[in-house]
This record gives structure tokens, C-alpha cells and sequence, in this order.
């Protein structure tokens, strides 16, 4: 049984059938799943949810599928870690991390995405997966695809963490490493799309992929007690996962599972790479494309971002705002996490950690309230960014005599038994 | 002036097929109402109600966004190329 009722056009309203189309022909806007609430209403309730397994599909009302999902059915349900320690370090009351950097299988939220997006695309009829990606996106459809049984064609800019590349190939589908920045990968997968008729994830079934990301709302919203935070900090690339918790707070709200919405979402992005967050910061609706980017974020380096003008309206709305980071802070915010929460997150998470930390000093995030962080990646991916940036182990030999001398020249006491 | 305007391919279908036309105007805007003239529809295709460019159609000047410079008010002049393109590549449609 289906929900979904149609696509329809974010910016004229123009309806579509459901099929695999992603740009209105009319006014060429983005199209989006509208779906028959007022249905979902009669049949979904917290406790329902609450009842099935832990994975993304336990909202599967809310997504684009006509029938049941038939890939990635594990998928989702991560830790929403209430992280003390950090909210120690930080000095406000009530921090925490929703981690995706152990989303199954492949350790990134692009995971949610691609579940869907195959599903729908093995419901639409295509036999190959596709996509345009800065690695994780890569990551998740050569897994999914081979897991599926579908052929798939992975492209990414040739320049990618060794970790991301090694991590695509060995499922065994084709990966082409393209010589340019991602928006020029982007724009080459569009002429591809066009031509060969493949389903690409992130260009003719985005409006069903980009849904997924809604399940990373759902589950903050159900995990803190079916309330939601008063500021939550997100990354963006595209800028689409921003618009989509937004969304997913939104559904939450009309079907009456949380009270309003009134979280305030802040947007991260890494100096280097920041074409939304100068927006925000100029007040401007403008994007403008950063042609170079220049960030160890690789997975947030997207010039040209797709959703930059609603993932901007979103922040501004919400009573939000924006901030970036320099490659220094980000790193430093990579460690601050590690070392007070255990949790390893990639880079991105270093810009969303750093970001949260500028919006609190700079009191855009008031330190008396709820923060929820989001970690969309994880850090044993980009291992190539803490080259040279943390203490290498000390090396010994297999001799007691020397542990100790080692113990004695760190300086610090323990206890020994006799 | 005249100057050349670059179509993309899901607007060719009311320039006649053309990829490629011309059009006379002293800036951006009154291009599009010569257009409009020469191939009627086409102007509801690329601005809203109002008058002003759809927020998914770019308009480039010689690769220079119009949004970053004067925007319908830019000024042309001898040998300048304008095209138009959707801001999210799309298919054949």
C-alpha cells in the first residue's frame, strides 16, 4: 500500500506521475513526493513504529515506495548518543550525537538514500545503479547494487580519499574516477543519465533518494522521547539532508507525533567549500558557486550545491544560522569527539562538531538548550586528513625494562604491585 | 543589437528545433521580450508572472551569470552571447 501520490514541482506546484523524473518541465524546479497524509494518519501511530524493528523502515509510510523495500532492509536506526562528556567540554547542558558513521552496511547516512532510491528504482523497472558522488554516495550504491543484484556505475572525482576508492571498488561494479571537481562529475553523470537511461541515485530518482534522509529526522524526533531538539546542527554538501530533517520534523508534527516545530537548524560547511553558509552570512537568497573547492572535507565539497537555496531558506526560517570551519578546526573538532565521546567521525564531522562550537561562543546556540549534532560519516574513511596531525604509538621492544622507562619518562605515577 | 541566445534542448521545441537564435535588445530583458515576440511562449517558460527569472533557469553572459551581474537589467554590447540554461540538468524532456 502506497502513500506516495505524486511528484510535484517545489516551485510551481505542477504535478507528475511517479515515476523516474526529477526536474518540472514547465518552470524546470525541482520535483518533490507529496504524499496523502490524511491516509498515513489512519494507519501509522507512534506506537506502531514502536513496535517494529529497529531499521529505517519502521517509517515506511513516510518514504516512496509502492510496496515493501527490497533493498537495505537493515538499514538505519544509528545511536543517538546523549554525550556528556562533551557537553562538559563545552559547557552547555544537553548535547548529543546522532552517529551515523555506523549506519549499515557502509558506515555513512547515504545509506538511507540509496535504500530507497534502489527500491524505487527496482520498482520503476532499471536494472543499473548509478551515481555521481564525493565517496560515501559511492560507498553506498556499489554495496546496495551488489547486494541487490544490480550492475552499477560509480563516479567520482579521481582525486577521492584512498579509503573511499578502495571502499567502492571491492564490490565489484564499475568505478570511474573522473578528472575535475564534483560538480563537473555532476554535470557529466546528467549528460550520462540522459543518455543511457540508467537510474542515478542523485539525478533522475533524486526526489526518491532524497526522502530517505527524512528517516534520520524520524529517529532523533523517536529517540529523544518523541520531542524534538530546540537546535540541531547538520552538514551540508547539496544541502539536501538539511532541508529533509526539517521535513521529517514537519510530517512528524502534522500527524501529531510531536508537538510544533520549533527547532532552530543550523547549517555547517568547511571554509573551503561554504557557498550556503556566505549566503546565510550575507543575507542573500544568491548562491554563488564556489568553482575551486579547497577543503580535507571532501565529502562536503560541492561548489554548486542542488539544494543550496532551500537548505538557506530552511536555516533562516527556523530562526537558525550557519557557520564554517577552517581545516584546523576541523580536525581539532574530529579530536575533541574521539577523545571525549569515542566516536570517530570523517571529516564532515569535524565540520559539524566545529561549526556547533563557533554557533555556541558566538550564543546563536544558547548553551541552556538541547543540541543535537549531527555525524553522517565515519572517520576511519578519511584516516588520510590526521597524517602528521596526531602523536604516532611509541615503539619498544618486547622488554619489561623498557615499558617501565617509558612510564617513568611520561612523568605520571601508577600504581605497581609489589 | 543583435545577439546570439543559445537554447537548451527543452525550449527547442518552440524556437522550431533551433539550438541556436537571434535576438534584439539593448539588455537581458528586452532579449527575452524579443524573443517572446519571435516565439511566443517562451517567455513563461524561463520568468515568473512578475516578470522576473525563474529561480532554476540561469541566463548566462559570455559564462558570467546575469543573477551575479545586473541580472535582467544587464547591459549588452557587440559580439555578446547569452544562453540559457535549466539549473538542474534534466533529460530529454
Amino acid at each position: 500500500m502506497s502513500y506516495m501520490k505524486a511528484l510535484k514541482c517545489r516551485e510551481c506546484g505542477k504535478e507528475y506521475p511517479k515515476e523516474a523524473l526529477h526536474v518540472c518541465e514547465l518552470c524546470f524546479g525541482p520535483l518533490e513526493v507529496a504524499y496523502e497524509y490524511e491516509k498515513i494518519k489512519g494507519v501509522l501511530t507512534r506506537e506502531v513504529i514502536e513496535k517494529r524493528a529497529p531499521n529505517m523502515w519502521r517509517y515506511k509510510e513516510l518514504l516512496p515506495i509502492d510496496g515493501e523495500p527490497t533493498v537495505g532492509a537493515q538499514v538505519g536506526y544509528t545511536p543517538l548518543v546523549k554525550a556528556d562528556n562533551l557537553a562538559k567540554a563545552l559547557g552547555v547542558k544537553e548535547i548529543y550525537i546522532k552517529n551515523d558513521a555506523v549506519n549499515y552496511p557502509t558506515l555513512s547516512f547515504k545509506d538511507r538514500v540509496v535504500s530507497v532510491a534502489l527500491s524505487r528504482a527496482r520498482e520503476l523497472g532499471f536494472k543499473i545503479a548509478a551515481c555521481a558522488s564525493t565517496g560515501n554516495l559511492a560507498n553506498s550504491v556499489a554495496a546496495n547494487a551488489a547486494a541487490a543484484g544490480m550492475e552499477s556505475f560509480v563516479f567520482i572525482p579521481s582525486d577521492l580519499e584512498q579509503t573511499k576508492i578502495v571502499g567502492t571498488l571491492v564490490y565489484g561494479g564499475t568505478v570511474v574516477g573522473i578528472k575535475g571537481t564534483y560538480d563537473e562529475v555532476n554535470r557529466l553523470c546528467s549528460e550520462i543519465a540522459g543518455k543511457y537511461g540508467w537510474a542515478f541515485v542523485n539525478i533522475n530518482i533524486r526526489p526518491y533518494y532524497a526522502e530517505g534522509s527524512k528517516t534520520f529526522g524520524y529517529e532523533i524526533a523517536e529517540q529523544l522521547g518523541w520531542k524534538l531538539p530546540q537546535n540541531i546542527v547538520v552538514p551540508m554538501a547539496g544541502g539536501s539532508l538539511i532541508t529533509k530533517i526539517h521535513k521529517a520534523f514537519k510530517e512528524l508534527s502534522i500527524l501529531g507525533f510531536v508537538g510544533p516545530v520549533t527547532t532552530k537548524v543550523f547549517g555547517a560547511q568547511a571554509a573551503g567549500c561554504s557557498p550556503i553558509i556566505n549566503a546565510v552570512k550575507e543575507g542573500t537568497e544568491l548562491i554563488r558557486p564556489v568553482n575551486k573547492p579547497n577543503t580535507i572535507a571532501k565529502s562536503l565539497a560541492i561548489g554548486n550545491p542542488a539544494d543550496g537555496y532551500y537548505s538557506a531558506k530552511v536555516m533562516r526560517e527556523s530562526g537558525g544560522w550557519g557557520e564554517n570551519v577552517t581545516d584546523e578546526e576541523i580536525i581539532d573538532s574530529m579530536k575533541l569527539l574521539a577523545e571525549t565521546e569515542g566516536i570517530f567521525a570523517e571529516t564532515a564531522g569535524g565540520v559539524t562538531l566545529g561549526s556547533a562550537r563557533k554557533l555556541i561562543d558566538s550564543g546563536r546556540i544558547s548553551r541552556d538548550e538541547s543540541i543535537v549534532v549531527c555525524v553522517t560519516g565515519n572517520g576511519l574513511k578519511t584516516q588520510e586528513a590526521l597524517a602528521g596531525k596526531i602523536n604516532p604509538p611509541t615503539i619498544i621492544n618486547a622488554r619489561l625494562q623498557e615499558f617501565d622507562d617509558l612510564v617513568k619518562a611520561g612523568g605520571k605515577e601508577y600504581a605497581v604491585r609489589a | 543589437m543583435s545577439i546570439k541566445v543559445r537554447i537548451p534542448t527543452p525550449l527547442r521545441k518552440l524556437t522550431n528545433g533551433s539550438d541556436e537564435v537571434s535576438a534584439t535588445g539593448r539588455n537581458v530583458g528586452e532579449i527575452i521580450e524579443d524573443l517572446e515576440k519571435a516565439y511566443p511562449g517562451l517567455k513563461e517558460r524561463i520568468c515568473e508572472g512578475d516578470g522576473k527569472l525563474r529561480r532554476f533557469v540561469n541566463i548566462y553572459l559570455n559564462d558570467e551569470d546575469i543573477r551575479f551581474k545586473n541580472n535582467l537589467e544587464t547591459e549588452l554590447k557587440e559580439n555578446d552571447e547569452l544562453s540559457i540554461i535549466p539549473a538542474i540538468a534534466g533529460g530529454a524532456a
